[in-house]
């Protein structure tokens, strides 16, 4: 028995067999390819809005509002107006609401509202934007009866509280005890330690966290359709429907004239490359921390 | 001089300064839940008329039609389910391999390059895959349809025959009626691309959680890379992935304008993988601003409380997953 297994063993060339070195090898390939056809995508969407979008931007582009429907011309000050304009409120929403959440998960850890928030807060992150904006619909508009940049920045305000209350806690909390307490022993008040030596160490993780969710909110359109409504007229006024970017691609998109849908390949290019700069940014900042 | 001394300018700890901070924090933070529950009542108000008069047969009834005044969400929910269950049936494999490759194959070089590409296909904004999905690929599955026409002549008269019969089957569930592009097949592959960020990076963190000594045991026993992935990590990143699915899920469940504008938008079943259908978030999307008549606004109102609590449940149980799965130690 012993000697019959030995033998066995010694007619067995070394090393793996050539089945599972097969197997690895086929595994490997696979898992490349299937990376490659993951980021496919993206790169093969950059170049088409690069090659197809770049034609029609031009300074009238930046500087004019839309041409009458089916004339040439005309540009889209309207949208990019329009989106800073909700994207600004949607930032003192967000930044108020969330960074407040932020600091009372990561600085009141036993109070007994906590879980609760951190549960709604996270719940909050995966509704949908369409539902949001249905929502700020029966809010505002049902009740001002009539549509306004306020409703959509506020629409899109909603959107960026859970993402800016879950990095401005993870912040924080990365600021070490020891620093609270230092301030606690100088004599400083918990308001003071939290004011004036933690949230001065956290700015730029929360300054990053908060362009995270602009450059996030910065494409829905969803929210906006039934809130901000579109204009096609230069508007600065929030209480009035207002136009944006990623509503204007929406638009020009589904439109039939060729002008429009050239345009909003034009207007998709200027909006994801913000939005990559603006994540570029963020992750240059944070990198920078480290 | 003594005095002054004895007498602090500072405010002593547990001033009112700190009664003050925490009631604005917490009632700050109290508009978080404010949210929540506004929205649970507003969404509830405006579809009490839809479910007064529909009740529960909403869901199961498959008419939705403005002009009969019938609202019946069974066509929708199922548009809604089968784009994202095969989307993500689809995305996973792909996206696991593509963490795979970042956390265990890429060198760092080629690593954080890539990791970066997929978490930016996250950044990419829905309207703008809608463009890319209208415009760059319908014409190729419109060629493609055009190609599975010319080539099998006869089974294109036989599928028209069994249609006009309301009969299907299962070479006919493969044929496109009409060389269009748009419907189901366009709007899964615009969704599958969608949601394969979210597992993906999702994925990544929780391999890179993995500690070694689980990696470097399974190598002392022999193991080929491709078995230590699936004897020691993938087991050991299973919580982690299943929330990162779940999570996914839920995107997909709520993906509004890209799945609207390449869908078709047609409340009806899809008879074969290319037809027309549609989504409650598409759905929403593409009737509420012209819904004047009272009853079918409130049943897209109704449409979006539904969609508000599967992703409610959805989320809520994917945060439960991988809190009690996650192995000790990694948390």
């Amino acid at each position: 028995m012993m000697t019959r297994t030995l033998s066995k063993v010694t007619t067995v060339p070394a090393g793996l067999s050539s089945g599972r070195k097969a197997k690895n090898a086929f595994m490997s390939a696979l898992i490349t390819l299937g990376t490659i056809i993951v980021v496919a995508p993206l790169i093969w969407i950059f170049v088409y809005l690069l090659a197809q979008g770049i034609g029609a931007l031009s300074l009238d582009f930046f500087t004019k509002v839309p041409a009458p429907e089916g004339e040439t011309g005309g540009g889209w000050l309207n949208a990019i107006s329009g989106s800073l304009i909700m994207l600004l409120i949607a930032g003192v929403v967000g930044v108020v609401v969330g960074v407040s959440g932020g600091v009372f998960l990561a600085e009141f850890p036993r109070h007994r509202l906590m879980p609760t928030i951190r549960m709604v807060s996270d719940v909050l992150s995966g509704i949908p934007a369409i539902v949001v904006g249905l929502v700020v619909y029966s809010l505002v508009v049902l009740t001002t009866k009539h549509f306004s940049g306020f409703a959509g920045g506020l629409a899109l305000g909603l959107l960026m509280i859970p993402i800016v209350v879950r990095t401005t806690e993870e912040v924080l909390k990365l600021v070490p005890v020891a620093v609270r307490e230092a301030g606690l022993a100088l004599g400083l008040p918990q308001w003071r330690v939290i004011v004036s030596v933690v949230l001065p160490a956290a700015t730029s993780g929360i300054v990053t966290g908060v362009m995270l969710a602009l450059a996030r909110v910065a494409g829905e359109a969803a929210p906006l359709l039934f809130t901000a409504f579109g204009n096609n007229l230069l508007n600065l006024d929030p209480s009035k429907p207002m136009s944006a970017l990623p509503l204007q691609i929406f638009i020009g998109a589904t439109s039939s004239y060729d002008i429009n849908q050239n345009q909003a390949k034009a207007g998709s290019l200027v909006l994801i490359v913000l939005i990559f700069l603006a994540s570029l940014a963020a992750r240059a900042a944070t990198r920078q921390k480290r | 001089m003594t005095t002054r001394l004895t007498l602090p300018k500072r405010p002593l700890p547990n001033s009112k300064g700190d009664g003050v901070f925490r009631t604005v924090i917490i009632g700050l933070s109290l508009v978080i839940i404010a949210v929540f529950l506004l929205s649970v009542y507003l969404l509830g108000r405006d579809s009490i008329p839809a479910l007064q008069q529909f009740g529960l047969s909403f869901l199961s009834q498959t008419v939705w039609n403005p002009v009969t005044k019938q609202f019946g969400a069974a066509s929708l929910i199922a548009g809604t389910l089968i784009t994202s269950f095969v989307a993500l049936l689809i995305s996973v494999p792909l996206a696991l391999a593509s963490a795979i490759f970042v956390a265990e194959y890429a060198p760092k070089w080629l690593a954080n390059p890539v990791s970066y590409l997929v978490e930016l296909l996250a950044a990419v904004p829905s309207v703008v895959y809608g463009l890319w999905a209208l415009f760059a690929l319908k014409p190729l599955i419109q060629k493609f349809q055009l190609f599975l026409y010319t080539s099998n002549p006869d089974l294109v008269t036989q599928c028209s025959t069994l249609r006009g019969e309301g009969r299907n089957s299962v070479a006919c569930f493969f044929m496109p009626e009409a060389p269009v592009g748009l419907g189901l097949m366009l709007a899964i592959i615009i969704l599958t691309i969608m949601i394969l960020p979210y597992t993906a990076s999702v994925a990544r963190d929780v391999i890179r959680l993995v500690p070694s000594d689980q990696r470097e045991a399974m190598y002392a026993l022999g193991a080929t890379k491709w078995e230590v992935i699936r004897g020691a990590i993938l087991p050991f990143a299973r919580a982690g992935i299943t929330g990162g699915i779940i999570l996914a899920l839920g995107r997909a469940l709520g993906e509004t304008l890209a799945v609207a504008m390449v869908i078709g938008n047609v409340p009806e079943f899809a008879s074969n993988i290319w037809g027309s259908t549609a989504t409650m978030a598409s759905m929403i999307a593409l009737q509420f601003g012209d819904a004047q008549e009272a009853l079918h606004r409130s049943s897209i109102i109704t449409l979006g409380l539904l969609l508000f609590f599967v992703s409610v449940i959805v989320n809520y149980s994917a945060r439960l997953i991988i809190a009690r799965l996650t192995p000790q130690g990694i948390k």
